[in-house]
């Protein structure tokens, strides 16, 4: 049996960690979902109207869940953590309200924008995307000042979220991240879709939009995540140090990819070193000083292991992308040079389906980084976790009861998705 | 003006919070209960319709219990921490129906709706017919197999989470929150029937013909059993609940609660004679009327015996700041909700 602690962390890990996938879609795919209108708009072209359809009821399935598993959220962090929202409610509760009413607007104007395909007129219509892709991005943007108060808090006040050091780099990061794992995911569904042998405009600029979208995301990310690192360096060194497993604070130090980490023995083994790579990633410096977890006291540490992996594996997924992302355009431009239109060589298609899940898995790992690499604490230097949990009982089997509901929903989802990213595209066809 | 305190007015907010949520999310719930409950020839009709009233406004209907849980923790901090642990299995519960409810009804939608495609000729819903998902889930569709599933799942959730809901809200009034005791079940119970009365006051609205005669009669038979658990309710607070009893007594809330009983009995009689828009903003009036006078009846308590409103309240900057923002809700929120009911808003006949 799991003691509370522990299963009370993992059922906040499997709530969050499920919601975080469709918060990235509420995101991003309406974004796209009004790139596709706007073009049929200004276009004519049929498909963009049929691209806007289908991921509007790719949006209205997702949605949906994400509203629910987030409607869960709100009252887990009582559930599981009454002591921490009865020291820091009145602190975060000003950033939950303001993004309480983003998401309001979002909720209403996602109502209008599906079921109002035939009531309202075509620019009405897409207005109503445009204000479901701004409240979607904005609720985003918002709900990271709480967060971002938990990892370095500024005061107590209703203001205190936003003027955290870590809200700005968190919800840029946050927010590009949902708009590279959306638009490759897109992406892939085409490429798929064209493995299959479907090779009209549909499938075409479904996957266009997909990774235009994906691409500037990409190497936007590429700045986003140097400012977040410097960040972290400058306001939580304990996490970067457990990022980079830096265990001994030095001149020049070298940037750690992969390696075993021997949390015991202050070690890491096996790492390939970046010389000088740290210094310069946090302070552009090669020669500059970064503290190491030897500054830390133990008790305080985060588990360096995890952190570690959890961020060697979003930055591998990020470039991994860039990666693909170049190849793809590569391979476009040199075909507009050309001045034709080949299909993309069978190889890049099967790159960009086995990359379209690792935008998400980007995500995943880095909350892992950012709230694992924040423990012992809920609120750094304020609150410990262990302190912060519920004296309630039964929290092993709400736990299970969660992980159960959400992989039953999950798998739901997956099925009713594969069906219509088939039926999109071969309604599509017969179009 | 009398002096208020801050916590009184972000009180008084919330209230309102839990009046909108009942008379515009609680109607969606009561949805799922005649799903589940519709029996006979016209059971897909009738499922078919709710699905169409709910598809475009349910999502933000939803919204207004995250708003209420959003104002009570930044607001009234320790009133938030005490409900969780005391309350921490029928939250959980509430949670299960929550998501269960959402995710089943958009699945059916979906499921309906791509059957619909399917449908031989003469079922298959003409194209753009009310455009979005469920509003094209027709009566052909909603009963398909696979919908059919998720039918049961949104229904049965949709009666779980307005009775777990109502027991919370009644054990906020039984010393030690006790979310088992008979008033709160009582509350519990009543919750689901007046979820289920407003829903067909409601469709009575949104519907002609047959249909409306249906959900008229659903109507009426609610509203006899809302009235009946309303008297057990009220019985068991004069034992069990001795200071809410007489907060209900009192010169204040009386007053309220008199005028919400007036109103349920005039609703009734404009249901009788079919004057159903009127009916619709009656029973609308008489949820809104007694919440506001139990509110008032439960005043200076947020949880009894333990936190009264100024003990659980945040500091003043806190108040203020959730003062501060209304604004915004006016301006922003209130005119695109406006906006969205009269857009989806059923055509007069």
């Amino acid at each position: 049996m799991l003691d509370p602690l522990t299963a009370a962390r993992a059922q906040m890990e499997v709530s969050l960690g499920f919601h975080m996938i469709f918060s990235a879609v509420g995101i991003a795919l309406p974004a796209l979902m009004c790139v596709a209108e706007g073009l049929h708009l200004r276009t004519g072209h049929a498909e963009y109207m049929n691209l806007a359809r289908t991921w509007a009821k790719a949006t209205s399935l997702l949605f949906a869940v994400g509203a629910v598993s987030g409607t869960a959220l709100s009252f887990e962090l009582g559930l599981l953590w009454p002591r921490f929202m009865e020291m820091a409610g009145a602190t975060i509760g000003g950033a939950f309200a303001l993004e309480g009413y983003a998401f309001f607007l979002e909720a209403i104007f996602i109502g209008l924008y599906l079921y109002g395909w035939d009531r309202l007129s075509p620019r009405a219509h897409a207005a109503a995307g445009v204000v479901v892709a701004i409240s979607g991005t904005a609720s985003g943007v918002l709900v990271c000042a709480a967060n971002a108060w938990m990892q370095a808090p500024r005061g107590f006040d209703p203001g205190a979220p936003f003027r955290s050091p870590m809200w700005l780099p968190m919800a840029t990061h946050t927010v590009i991240a949902s708009f590279v794992a959306v638009g490759f995911a897109v992406g892939g569904v085409y490429a798929a879709a064209m493995l299959r042998g479907r090779r009209d405009a549909y499938v075409r600029r479904g996957m266009t939009i997909g990774l235009a979208v994906a691409a500037i995301a990409a190497v936007a990310q590429l700045a986003s995540g140097d400012v977040s690192a410097r960040a972290v360096a400058e306001n939580q060194p304990a996490k970067l140090a457990a990022m980079e497993a830096h265990f001994h604070s030095a001149r020049a130090v070298p940037l750690l990819v992969g390696g075993l980490v021997d949390a015991d023995r202050d070690e890491v083994r096996f790492a390939v070193p970046l010389p000088s790579g740290l210094s310069l990633l946090v302070a552009h410096d090669p020669r500059a000083e970064v503290g190491g977890l030897d500054r830390v006291p133990r008790g305080d540490r985060p588990p360096v292991g995890l952190v570690h992996a959890a961020f060697d594996l979003m930055v591998g997924c990020g470039m991994a992308l860039l990666g693909v992302a170049a190849w793809f355009w590569i391979a476009r431009l040199g075909d507009a040079r050309r001045r034709e239109e080949r299909d993309p060589p069978r190889l890049l298609l099967r790159a960009l389906v086995l990359s379209s899940p690792l935008g998400f898995v980007a995500i995943e790992a880095g909350w892992i980084v950012a709230e694992a690499g924040r423990q012992p604490w809920t609120v750094d230097h304020l609150l410990r976790t262990r302190d912060a949990v519920t004296p309630a009982q039964g929290v092993p089997a709400t736990f299970a009861a969660f992980v159960v509901l959400y992989l039953a929903l999950g798998a739901a989802l997956v099925v009713l998705l594969r069906r219509l990213a088939a039926r999109g595209s071969a309604g599509a066809r017969g179009a | 003006m009398p002096d208020v305190a801050r916590e009184e007015i972000v009180a008084a907010i919330a209230v309102l919070a839990v009046v909108a949520y009942a008379v515009l999310g609680g109607a969606d719930f009561g949805g799922g209960v005649w799903d589940v409950l519709s029996r006979g020839p016209r059971k897909a009709d009738e499922r078919a319709a709710i699905a169409r009233a709910m598809g475009p406004v349910w999502e933000a209907n939803h919204v207004w219990l995250i708003f209420l849980i959003v104002v009570l923790f930044t607001a009234f901090p320790a009133a938030y921490a005490a409900l969780s642990v005391g309350l921490f299995v029928p939250f959980h519960l509430v949670l299960v129906g929550i998501v269960l409810r959402g995710g089943a009804f958009v699945f059916r939608a979906h499921q309906a709706h791509e059957g619909a495609r399917d449908a031989p000729a003469g079922h298959a819903p003409a194209s753009g017919a009310d455009g979005g998902e469920a509003g094209a889930a027709d009566a052909f569709a909603i009963d398909s197999a696979p919908a059919r599933a998720w039918g049961v799942v949104f229904g049965g959730a949709s009666v779980i989470t307005p009775l777990l809901l109502g027991m919370s809200l009644g054990a906020v009034s039984c010393a030690g929150l006790v979310w088992r005791a008979p008033l709160a079940a009582a509350i519990g119970v009543l919750a689901v029937a007046t979820c289920a009365y407003l829903a067909a006051v409601y469709l009575t609205v949104a519907t002609s013909g047959e249909l409306r005669e249906a959900f008229r009669v659903k109507a009426l038979a609610a509203s006899a059993v809302v009235a009946v658990l309303a008297g057990v309710a009220l019985v068991l607070t004069r034992r069990d609940a001795p200071h809410l009893w007489a907060g209900l007594t009192s010169a204040r809330a009386a007053k309220v609660v008199a005028a919400g009983v007036g109103v349920a009995i005039a609703s009734r009689a404009a249901l009788v004679r079919r004057r159903f828009h009127v009916a619709r903003a009656l029973a609308a009036g008489e949820v809104a009327l007694l919440l506001v006078g139990w509110a008032l009846a439960q005043q200076p308590y947020l949880v009894y015996p333990d936190l009264t409103l100024s003990r659980a309240a945040a500091p003043a900057a806190t108040l203020d700041f959730v003062l501060a923002t209304l604004p915004v809700f006016v301006v922003l929120i209130l005119p695109s909700l406006a906006y969205l009911f009269s857009v989806f808003a059923p055509r007069r006949a």
